[in-house]
């Protein structure tokens, strides 16, 4: 018995953080985006749905599409990067896997912001970028890449890129091999054996993969403020805007509840389709 | 007899170079005496000796590890001790709680900066250090719990119960047999916990008070107003305690994988 109350203490801290700074948040999120806003700053707890209407606006929908269209642009640029690179990196030897593994973590814990900075070094008119295509004679003027949408994907594709890489390298990792060449042996070209075998196989890695990117890329807001100037407005943009300058928290929370929801409905169909609790390569 | 094909190697390689070209850009203006950037101007180290005069930048820096360091010693207590605790229970309320907790890893940061902002106002807390504290320990616990209990799972149990059956408290037994175990686990948790924590700006922005700097949020609004070479020194010298640390942290591995 007495040992019962040893272990009960040991689990009582992170279940006491777990229910205030995680589920209370996410209740009390979900009740306030149905509450009206106080005048000046702060709620009101008046029920009401205009939060969620507002979101139907031409202005906040056409945000949504704009975000989602970036988001569904960087994911696809990273899985066509990102895939090959894990898928290949997955067959290197020990020792060029363990030296490669420090070649990606190095970036991927690099302050996020650092590694905007140097996009802003390259893309600014007469920047790095427009110096060497300008030498090379491949262009004429300088192309003005900062505050684009090109520069707002790339910094996107670059922050987010390494999640993928992790996420399909480890799948490759803990692919069977033999499946592989027993499918060679029984005679299928190396294409048919990648689509037949290969691919199903680190099908997890991709889609956590994709979780780990498409979600972040409506959100990180402050990509697009860097990269983007004012001219690309993520949701993630707008719920910030919301809480600093519009103080409108219940709207900010509305925003927030529908992106929680399409976030859940990505890991669930994870889950479904792959029967697994873990989201691979996350750590 | 397997060819050896060129292309993956090549690709690799390219890819790599890319990932790396906006870095090493940063570090070679950071040494360039030139203020406009895309001017070489000669080797300097005005940046270095700027970015040292600066103030509010080395107060920043002094907070933001006040910060990364409290939330990940809380964070190791919390996760560590949870981890280890719902090893040796078996109810349905910790496979709940340990997804929640898990749960701050895979939102987008910004819902949490904005449940956090909410939920602080509406608690009435003071927003500064303690809010960015109690912020940041939510999401360095999944490192934490994550790493512990994969460790856990992998752990040999006949060593513990060899302590148990030779009369040894539950205490004892998890300080002399359980805790040095865990340490690798323990130590990479931190390590990547303290990077995210360092790193953050999306929750911080929202629940920092007006009398604290963040290093991050320093860098952000620097990025956004004016660009002077002295992010580029600063980079630079995050970047090389980056190096540091993951070197440190592959040191740490090999010593575990040694064990």
């Amino acid at each position: 018995m007495k040992r019962k109350k040893w272990i009960i203490a040991t689990m009582l801290p992170i279940y006491l953080f777990t229910i205030l700074f995680v589920i209370c948040p996410m209740i009390y999120m979900v009740v306030l985006s149905f509450m009206s806003r106080a005048e000046v700053w702060g709620v009101v707890s008046v029920f009401t749905l205009d939060n969620y209407r507002k979101i139907l606006e031409p202005l906040y929908l056409n945000t949504f599409r704009e975000s989602l269209q970036l988001a569904f642009t960087s994911t696809a640029v990273i899985i066509l990067i990102g895939y090959p690179f894990g898928y290949y990196m997955g067959q290197l030897n020990e020792k060029w896997k363990k030296r490669m593994m420090l070649l990606i973590m190095i970036p991927f814990w690099t302050s996020s912001l650092i590694r905007l900075y140097g996009w802003i070094i390259m893309f600014r008119s007469n920047g790095v970028l427009d110096m060497v295509l300008m030498g090379l004679g491949i262009t004429e003027k300088p192309l003005k890449l900062l505050y684009s949408y090109p520069a707002v994907a790339t910094g996107m594709v670059y922050a987010l890129l390494p999640f993928m890489i992790l996420s399909v390298y480890s799948s490759v990792e803990k692919m069977d091999w033999n499946l592989v060449e027993a499918a060679r042996d029984l005679g299928a070209s190396g294409m048919k054996a990648f689509w037949t075998v290969t691919f199903p196989l680190t099908l997890p890695g991709l889609f956590s993969g994709i979780i780990l990117t498409f979600i972040p890329s409506m959100g990180l807001f402050f990509i697009a403020d860097i990269l983007g100037g004012n001219k690309i407005v993520l949701v993630g943009s707008v719920i910030q805007e919301q809480l600093t300058k519009g103080r409108n928290l219940p709207f900010a929370a509305a925003l927030s509840v529908i992106l929680m929801v399409l976030t859940s409905l990505l890991i669930r169909l994870y889950r479904k389709l792959f029967h697994t609790k873990e989201i691979e390569g996350l750590v | 007899m397997k060819k050896k094909r060129k292309f993956p190697y090549i690709y690799i390689g390219l890819v790599t170079i890319l990932m790396y070209i906006p870095i090493i850009v940063t570090v070679v203006y950071s040494f360039n005496a030139s203020k406009i950037s895309s001017v070489w101007g000669g080797f300097s180290l005005t940046w270095y000796e700027a970015l040292w005069k600066d103030r509010e930048i080395k107060e920043a820096l002094w907070n933001s590890i006040v910060l990364a360091l409290s939330s990940c010693t809380l964070a190791v207590f919390i996760g560590t001790l949870g981890a280890v605790g719902m090893s040796k229970t078996t109810s349905k309320f910790n496979d709940l709680i340990s997804y929640l907790a898990t749960l701050p890893l895979m939102i987008p940061e910004i819902i949490l900066g904005m449940v956090f902002l909410a939920l602080f106002s509406a608690m009435g807390l003071p927003f500064g250090m303690p809010t960015l504290i109690l912020a940041h320990t939510t999401f360095c616990i999944p490192y934490l719990f994550i790493m512990v209990s994969a460790r856990l799972i992998g752990m040999d149990k006949s060593l513990e119960e060899a302590a148990r059956d030779l009369g040894a408290t539950q205490v004892r037994t998890f300080f002399d047999i359980i805790l040095p175990q865990l340490v690798p686990a323990i130590l990479s948790g931190v390590l990547l916990s303290f990077a995210m924590s360092f790193d953050d700006v999306v929750i911080s922005i929202f629940v920092t008070g007006p009398k604290v700097n963040l290093l991050p949020i320093k860098i952000y609004t620097k990025l956004k107003t004016g660009i002077t070479p002295e992010i580029n020194a600063l980079a630079t010298i995050m970047l090389a305690v980056t190096i540091l640390f993951v070197l440190l942290s592959r040191l740490i591995g090999r010593k575990s994988a040694n064990q």
